[in-house]
């Protein structure tokens, strides 16, 4: 790890000017950033550490119903947060389902949001990759790629986007909350995360030193409460990248789906909306053949980027399981292996 | 650059010179403390062999910069028996053989005593295994973690109840 | 032969402290974070060690930016081929036993990923690891074989340590034309590093030409010659300590580079040094189980009986060393056929020299032969475990020899009876669960060969009627500390509170090598003979004494239990240990042994330890998703020592067994060789999650002939069988038959 300046800022102001200056990074869980300057994929040599700053760190309920979530709260606290795990209950499964115990008690939702591509050749620096070292090349599109992107992807980069958080939260139409060196702003964030085109170290719409502060979900997204999943495929049962994932939630009266969300994980340098695949299903009587249907359509523009067109074929089948089980409605209980799709015996679902 | 942090390791409040920003909380304990029972695996949040307690709560001792820790209340390995007396999730994993090499053994203890004061995984063991599993075990001592975990749940569930 | 001990099973005193369930009597460290591993020693002055290695895997290195590297705050010294001292030998002679070729810096030459190519020391590890970054190689890259296909094919005069590559009974040609139905299949196991949770590590001090090393190592007294070679020093020179192994699996039984480098920078800088390599590093230079294509072709007759069987493997290797994965010989010793081959061929890879991982051979060999047997079985409309039984091998199928004992049918029947066996449909796809995923059922037989090596040990009885036990054994979690302990203290009559066993440190005798399953066999005859001569002695004392009420009950007369001589034919009569001590004025009385295979016995018998694993498996229907989900395993080893701990070797070898089927596997660039998954959230091993409800018979087996003691061994045998039954529990969940392991998810989905 290179040697750095370590500050730590009293106010988000004064945070948003010291990370203003170029080769500054903000710090805040680190369990994304000190990982990658161990393996020397970045070299920061200003570090602003961002944990303390006043005012980040609460989960608030908002008049218009909506909730706020301060982008210094823990990931493993959101999901404890009973309020919030029952109005949102597929970003709480979301949550769990993703890297360790450990890691979600320090890791943060703004970090969450920011945390890097797992792609292996984004990681060794010894490997060309244009995210990392614009114009040095892709390494990946000849090396080993089975997990890597089937949608949005460009010659320039194929590497996906590895938050579980952000695939409910982009179905939800979450939206995030910016303080910079110009005042503040808002993104939605579908909007946030770009694919790479041929700019692929530009990974999302942040400017220098402007700073998450918090996200917001509206008031409608509680609406999906009672028929929303988050289903993830991976190499193991649990700790492990999804190779797929989706976020499912349907708005279900009577017979007739009255609205659909789908995002998936694990697709793109992006969390994926798909909301063809939402047009199709409004409307419709949930059933098997018109998951079916909304799963083609939400992948119809997928193409293999290496060694993984299994992954087109599999994240359709996994469209169409989490709607099944969104309709069959959100379990009471986040699940004992969380987005897993195996039930075990004492994680039965129930209806909300 | 020369930093100076406050911590309370183990019941113990000390001052503690950083002379160096890149130390982590791990390698802190490690080699300038020689808290060695807090072991490390991977260095990169993989493995848990180096989970700690900061504040009540298991996180990976590698992945935080000691300086950002400044102020905090940190329980190791070295901490949870009272002298001889062991802790119960301790005494669960030699009584249910939760453990071969041992390497890994000080960050499960550390990450079942979080996981038993985040009360989240009840007596399910699904939970539990889920739960445990940011922590690797190379000797395949896993049925034994399981079983240690959930026995341990139960004393501490009863020896609450007795000081209640 | 003076180094072996013939079978004397009346010197045989067991079953007080051995057969006993303890706890582990290093638990107690291991739980408070006391239990010191060689990374956690911190001598006077001490200086960090970070080995640079190749990112390239064949060419030369042209430059190192040793300038920028000791710029650098903290940084003491880069070694590098240009200024490393001479060693005493070259790097590319091999060391005894486990010697391999290593790379300590000899030339600029790079042969594998991963390779040392310097090494960066410095007041901190901070500031040793950036130095290592900014060295900033650059290479002359020359290209790449690192796959089946680009490799260098060539016929190996051995296999693992010296095995003939090619095995053959009867005549193959014959037994094929005679079956009614054949199967042939090619299984592909890939290259998989063992990953012992505690990197590799040393703590290297010199005083003078005395040598201290704090490292984790399977055969301390073996190992402390080798590292001496290096430095041409005596044997006695080297202090090895090594009293806990965080794991080892082979690894640590083998010499490897960074380790002489290590030594060797505390030489040239005068002060200690301590090295512990980075994860990544594990995936190099320290060995790993090589990749396999494995091909099997089984004739059967009508009645499902082999008419032959041959096995064979195609085993990778480094281009500068020759360590072959022994495959193919898994298919020698467990079924009977007319007609078995076991044939192996070599393939250079750029890739570091694979080593012993856990079950060397057996496991990945198993992997192949096991899914071979249940392809056949169902060429043959055979249930799994019938035509396995069928097949059943009453004496050794590769040399003819009777087994010293063999109760694999016992396994059998009584892995089948826990785990619900009967009743299984043939065909696959019958089984779903309640939430619709499909279930399977699947077995495989487990099988390892019961060695030994040869160890020393010495036993002192203390007047107060304590002992001391000593040998250089080693502890990687096996329960050495325990079972060894438990061992000695039958050997010396006396309960095992009363043992103070001193272990793991090179300076007590020989303990032998931890690895191939033998070291509570070796080492516990070797503690258990020290301990027999003891007691010799101090009978010799008592019964010539007209004072002790033993006088004159001669050498046979007398029974050693719980501190006190007894009298055979009078019970009554009786003297403690420490009343025969002080009336012969002694203050303790030493006893020696050893321990070792009997040839006669091992010219006479095969030897082995059998099991039968059976799992269960759900996969989704849809996703392809696996999760094992029950595993029941019965095995056979001979006497158990302590079933506590041998239940969980046994739990651990077949949990291996689940990351070989489902987990593991290095992905090399196929481009640049580096291993592109070398950390462990890409190289998946599993988690608590994917672990089951398991269950472990001890099947009880007395075998008279494997040492005086009856010991096989545990550490390895649980991977055996174990991988098979979860790719045949695959198939008969989905139909779908895997020949590629780890089996994944676009294995099963494409099918």
């Amino acid at each position: 790890m290179n040697l750095f300046e370590y500050i730590r800022p009293a106010s988000t102001a004064e945070a948003v000017t010291a990370a203003s200056e170029p080769g500054a990074a903000y710090l805040a869980g680190g369990t994304n950033l000190l990982d990658l300057m161990k393996v020397g994929a970045i070299h920061p040599g200003r570090l602003v550490d961002v944990t303390r700053l006043p005012g980040l760190d609460r989960i608030e309920q908002l008049a218009d119903g909506g909730m706020r979530i301060g982008a210094m709260v823990r990931n493993a606290d959101i999901a404890r947060d009973p309020i919030f795990a029952k109005a949102y209950p597929s970003v709480a499964e979301a949550l769990l389902s993703g890297a360790s115990p450990q890691l979600r008690n320090a890791a943060t939702v703004g970090g969450n949001l920011l945390q890097r591509t797992r792609c292996a050749y984004f990681q060794d620096a010894a490997s060309a990759c244009n995210r990392r070292d614009p114009g040095a090349g892709c390494d990946a599109r000849e090396g080993e790629n089975r997990a890597h992107a089937v949608l949005g992807w460009s010659q320039s980069c194929i590497a996906t986007h590895p938050s579980d958080f952000c695939v409910p939260l982009v179905a939800l139409d979450a939206v995030v909350e910016i303080e910079g060196p110009n005042g503040g702003r808002e993104v939605p964030l579908e909007e946030f995360h770009l694919l790479p085109g041929t700019t692929p170290e530009r990974e999302n719409v942040l400017g220098a030193g402007e700073l998450i502060t918090g996200l917001r979900l509206p008031a409608d997204a509680s609406g999906f409460r009672s028929h929303a999943r988050y289903l993830k495929l991976r190499e193991r049962t649990s700790f492990a990248f999804a190779l797929v994932s989706a976020a499912a939630a349907l708005r279900i009266e009577g017979e007739t789906i009255r609205a659909a969300r789908l995002a998936l994980g694990g697709v793109a340098a992006k969390p994926w909306r798909a909301r063809a695949a939402e047009a199709l299903l409004t409307g419709a009587k949930p059933d098997a053949e018109i998951f079916a249907g909304a799963a083609e359509v939400a992948l119809a523009e997928a193409r293999p980027s290496g060694d993984n067109a299994y992954k087109i074929e599999l994240a359709k089948r996994l469209v169409k399981r989490a709607f099944l089980l969104a309709a069959a409605g959100t379990p009471e209980r986040v699940p004992a292996l969380p987005a897993s799709v195996f039930v075990s015996d004492t994680g039965v679902p129930t209806h909300a | 650059m020369s930093l100076s942090i406050s911590l309370t390791v183990n019941g113990a409040s000390k001052v503690v010179p950083i002379e160096d920003p890149r130390v982590t909380l791990l390698d802190l304990l490690r080699e300038r403390l020689v808290l060695t029972g807090t072991k490390k695996g991977c260095d990169r949040g993989q493995c848990g062999a180096c989970t700690v307690l900061v504040d009540g709560r298991r996180i990976n001792a590698c992945l935080a910069l000691a300086v950002s820790v400044d102020g905090a209340d940190i329980l190791t390995i070295e901490g949870l028996a009272k002298g001889d007396r062991l802790d119960p999730v301790q005494a669960a994993f030699i009584e249910h053989d939760g453990f071969q090499c041992g390497f890994c053994t000080p960050g499960q203890i550390m990450s079942a005593t979080g996981l038993i004061r985040e009360g989240e995984a009840d007596g399910d063991p699904e939970r539990v295994r889920e739960g445990m599993s940011g922590n690797l075990c190379r000797c395949g001592a896993h049925a034994g973690i399981i079983e240690a975990v959930l026995d341990a749940q139960r004393r501490v569930a009863e020896q609450e109840r007795r000081i209640a | 032969m003076p180094d072996t001990i013939p079978f004397r099973a009346q010197n045989v005193r067991m079953g007080s402290s051995s057969g006993q369930p303890l706890t582990r009597r290093d638990g107690f460290l291991k739980v408070t974070g006391a239990a010191t591993y060689a990374a956690d020693n911190h001598p006077e002055n001490l200086l960090h060690a970070v080995v640079a290695v190749s990112t390239i895997a064949r060419g030369r290195v042209a430059s190192l930016d040793v300038d920028a590297a000791k710029a650098h705050p903290g940084v003491v010294e880069v070694i590098t081929p240009a200024n490393r001292i001479p060693l005493a030998l070259d790097p590319d002679v091999k060391v005894g036993l486990f010697g391999f070729r290593i790379e300590a810096l000899q030339d600029d030459r790079v042969r594998y990923a991963n390779q040392p190519i310097a090494l960066v020391v410095a007041e901190t590890l901070e500031a040793a690891t950036e130095g290592v970054r900014l060295l900033a190689p650059r290479y002359d890259v020359e290209q790449t074989r690192i796959s089946f296909g680009d490799g260098e094919a060539f016929e190996p005069v051995a296999v693992a340590f010296g095995s003939p590559p090619v095995a053959a009974v009867g005549d193959l040609g014959a037994g094929l034309a005679a079956a009614s139905h054949r199967v042939e299949a090619s299984y592909v196991t890939p290259a998989q590093y063992h990953n012992a949770m505690e990197p590799h590590a040393m703590v290297a001090s010199w005083d003078g030409d005395r040598l201290t090393l704090d490292t984790p190592n399977q055969a301390i007294v073996l190992s402390r010659a080798a590292f001496a070679a290096y430095f041409g020093i005596p044997a006695e020179n080297v202090l090895l300590r090594s009293p806990f192994l965080g794991g080892g699996f082979g690894s640590k039984a083998i010499m490897n580079g960074p380790y002489i480098l290590c030594i060797l920078a505390a030489r040239m800088l005068g002060r200690p040094v301590k090295m512990v390599l980075p994860r990544a590093q594990m995936f190099g230079p320290v060995g790993h189980r090589g990749a396999t294509r494995q091909t099997l072709r089984l004739g059967t007759d009508a009645d499902g009986r082999l008419t032959a069987l041959e096995h064979d493997a195609v085993a990778t290797t480094s281009s500068f060393d020759d360590f072959l994965e022994p495959a193919a010989n898994a298919s020698l010793n467990l079924y009977a056929s007319p007609t078995i081959v076991a044939r192996h061929h070599g393939l250079r890879l750029d890739i570091g020299t694979p080593g012993p991982m856990r079950a060397p051979g057996e496991a990945s060999g198993s992997a192949a032969l096991e899914s071979a047997m249940d392809e056949a079985a169902l060429a043959c409309g055979l249930d799994p475990l019938e035509f396995r039984l069928r097949n059943y091998a009453e004496n050794d199928p590769a040399s003819g020899k009777p087994f010293s004992a063999k109760s694999l049918r016992e396994c059998y029947a009584q892995g089948a009876e826990a785990f619900g066996w009967a009743g299984r449909a043939l065909e696959p796809c019958r089984m779903r669960d309640e939430a619709g995923q499909l279930v399977g059922w699947g077995m495989g037989s487990a099988i390892f060969h019961a060695p030994m090596f040869q160890a020393e040990a010495r036993a002192t009885l203390r007047a107060d009627g304590t002992a001391l036990v000593e040998t250089a054994g080693a502890d990687m979690g096996q329960g050495a500390w325990t079972a060894l302990a438990q061992i000695a203290a039958d050997g010396l009559g006396l309960d095992i509170d009363k043992i103070e066993f001193r272990s793991g440190s090179s300076d007590l005798p020989d303990g032998g090598v931890a690895g191939g399953s033998g070291h509570t066999a070796t080492a516990g005859s070797a503690l258990h003979n020290a301990g027999t001569d003891v007691i010799s002695k101090l009978t010799e004392l008592a019964v010539n004494d007209r004072d002790s009420p033993l006088f004159g009950a001669g050498n046979a007369g007398v029974d050693a239990r719980h501190g006190r001589l007894y009298h055979r034919d009078d019970e009554a009569r009786s003297e403690s240990y420490q009343s025969i001590l002080a009336r012969a004025g002694l203050t303790n009385l030493e006893g020696n042994g050893r321990g070792g295979r009997d040839p006669a016995s091992a010219e006479q018998r095969a030897m082995f330890s059998h099991g039968a694993v059976f799992a269960e498996v759900k996969v989704d229907p849809d996703l392809g998703q696996v999760k094992a989900t029950r595993l029941v395993g019965a095995f056979a080893a001979g006497r158990i020592i302590n079933p506590k701990l041998a239940r969980s070797q046994l739990y651990g070898g077949m949990i291996w067994g689940i990351s070989f089927a489902l987990h593991e596997e290095a992905l090399h660039d196929r481009r640049t060789g580096r291993p592109m998954n070398a950390d462990l959230a890409g190289y998946h091993i599993p988690v608590h999650a994917d672990i089951p409800d398991m269950e472990v018979l001890l099947i009880d087996e007395v075998d008279p002939y494997v040492n005086g003691l009856g010991i096989k061994g545990v550490g390895e045998i649980g991977i055996t069988g174990t991988v098979g039954a979860i790719a045949n529990a695959i198939w008969h969940a989905t139909g779908v038959r895997a020949r590629r392991f780890p089996i994944r998810i676009e294995d099963i989905i494409v099918g």
